[in-house]
């Protein structure tokens, strides 16, 4: 029962950072059509501003400070790589679908290979709270603190998303948008607008997914590919949640993040097959494909 | 400014068929105009070419601007509402989201929107996509009326809903007509009648015939045109 505990609490950790991968890319996908392949490099990049910060503070910066920090970092870094992926590469395509997939793909190998060039892989440590490496007792069962960090962070980004998507004209123009934008801008609002804000809001997101990640399931090693392997996963929560669905890809993120923690330590230990948590990912993708194409919460158009 | 809408050649293609083949006529400015046809023939192209919804070759000309070059936004902007075809409320939005969403003034009419739907002042906290059908449509053309623009374009509003919603949309659509200039897309002719003074009819992507409302008393004529017997 309390190995059945911890392994919850992982998962939902786990899920709290795919819901943050997961649910720009799902806006970004429901209002533009867009599948944007740089979202993995707004992930990394987010990780690697937050490092970049850290190693400009002074030695004496308390290490809880230096990591507020690296979050602002994070957020901003993936917030301003998304706003000029928007401007620059995507907004002239507008209207050609496929060239935009192609160039978000083109944009993250970029990246991702100038990172590998200028910083080798696994070379860099992010500085974390000790804190962190720590657990704290529920009751009796033991939980890491690093999961409490990833589990506030998807909730504090659900619950103030929703805000802003119910209760801001902007957030109104973006859920409109996702159904119907052709009519958005039939009524006079200026729906390219729209698409900027909602890639800086996914990037911000995505920064801040990259940054947590590293923090809490990597043993703080930056990696330039750490983002292109969480994408896959934000893909796959994207598609069981249903495109364009906020609350979709939070229930998903939390899914499969269980999902791969129950599978990855009852199958490793039982089946002796390491593989075993995405593979069961995988399955259910198919499943849910196979009963519910549109995803648990996608709407049919 | 005479004229409150003016189409010149106009030509569009969708999915390789020729749909618009030099579509010409104005719409003078005040009362409603009637844009009808047989099924098919262009009338929901037409009210796409002048939002800038449908892609076209020609010269479209909206409250005297020419629209060449305007994103869609930007034409609805110049001071015209579209009620499409089908209503396109957003289903998931409720229906004041949906309102809110329209307003594109200071002081949007909400006053004049409740007064004309009442129904709906009850319902703005309900989501659109579980209104009725002729719910929607109240609220597709209470969303165009906040701004009181001086244009509106109006695409089979009676489509799909009972006798009685009939008759309450065409009494309302009467009352904006006192204020507004109305391009109104029509299949029932009683409400054509009761609405327009003018007519433009469309066969095949052209413009066949234009003229006072009181054409359709030739019952030859409304046959030929439409394919229907004139309803008196
Ligand atoms: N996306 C499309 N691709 C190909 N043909 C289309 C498309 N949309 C409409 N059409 C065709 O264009 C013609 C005119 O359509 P429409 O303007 O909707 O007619 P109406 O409103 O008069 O009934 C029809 O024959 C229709 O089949
Ligand atoms: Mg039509």
């Amino acid at each position: 029962m309390t190995i059945f505990l911890s392994l919850t609490f992982a998962g939902l950790a786990l899920g709290a950072v795919y819901f943050l991968a997961a649910s720009g890319l799902s806006l970004i996908y429901g209002l533009m059509d867009i599948l944007n392949f740089a979202h993995g490099m707004f992930m990394t990049l987010g990780a690697y501003a937050g490092w970049d910060l850290a190693t400009h503070l002074p030695a004496s910066t308390p290490s809880a400070v230096t990591f507020a920090l690296e979050v602002l970092a994070a957020v901003a870094g993936g917030a301003l790589a998304a706003l000029l992926t928007e401007v620059v590469f995507i907004r002239p395509l507008y209207g050609k679908p496929l060239s935009q997939v192609l160039v978000t793909i083109g944009l993250d190998l970029a990246v991702v290979a100038l990172l590998l060039g200028g910083f080798g892989a696994n070379s860099l440590s992010l500085p974390v709270p000790l804190w962190f490496l720590e657990a704290t007792h529920v009751g009796s069962v033991l939980l890491p603190n690093a999961d409490f960090v990833a589990l506030v962070g998807g909730v504090v980004v659900l619950v103030a998303l929703e805000w802003f998507l119910r209760r801001t004209r902007f957030g109104i123009v973006i859920r409109a948008g996702v159904e119907n934008r052709e009519m958005v801008s039939a009524l006079g609002v200026d729906v390219g607008r729209a698409f900027t804000l909602v890639f800086v809001i996914g990037g911000a997101m995505a920064g801040l997914a990259g940054l947590l990640y590293t923090a809490v399931f990597t043993g703080d090693l930056l990696s330039p590919l750490q983002g292109d392997g969480l994408l896959i996963f934000a893909f796959i929560v994207v598609v069981i949640g249903g495109l364009g669905s906020i609350r979709g890809s939070a229930v998903a993120a939390v899914v499969v993040g269980l999902l791969q923690d129950y599978a990855n330590y009852y199958g490793g230990q039982h089946a002796g097959f390491s593989e075993i948590g995405n593979l069961s990912t995988v399955l259910l993708l198919a499943l849910v494909l196979e009963i519910r194409p549109r995803g648990l919460f996608g709407r049919a158009t | 400014m005479s004229h409150a809408i003016e189409l010149d050649d106009v030509h569009v293609s969708l999915g390789g068929s020729h749909v618009l083949q030099g579509v010409s006529f104005s719409v003078p400015t005040g009362g409603v105009t009637a844009l009808l046809g047989r099924n098919g023939v262009g009338k929901t192209t037409t009210l796409r070419a002048v939002m800038g919804l449908a892609a076209h070759t020609g010269v479209v000309r909206v409250l005297g601007h020419d629209t060449r070059g305007l994103a869609v936004h930007r034409i609805a902007r110049l001071g015209v509402g579209y009620v499409p075809e089908d209503r396109d409320v957003f289903a998931g939005l409720t229906v004041a989201e949906n309102l809110r969403l329209a307003e594109r003034v200071e002081a949007p009419a909400y006053d004049d929107a409740f007064a004309l739907f009442p129904d709906l002042a009850a319902r703005v906290r309900q989501r659109a996509g579980s209104l009725s059908g002729g719910q929607q449509q109240m609220l597709a053309i209470a969303r165009v009326l906040l701004n009181r623009w001086p244009l509106l374009v109006v695409d089979e509003p009676s489509k799909g809903l009972a006798p009685k919603l009939v008759g309450e949309v065409a009494e309302a659509l009467a009352r904006v007509a006192t204020t507004s200039t109305i391009l109104l897309v029509e299949q029932n002719l009683a409400v054509v009648r009761r609405l327009a003074e003018r007519m433009v009819v469309l066969d095949h992507g052209r413009v066949v015939h234009q003229g006072p409302v009181g054409d359709l008393d030739d019952p030859d004529l409304t046959r030929q045109l439409l394919g229907v017997a004139a309803a008196r």
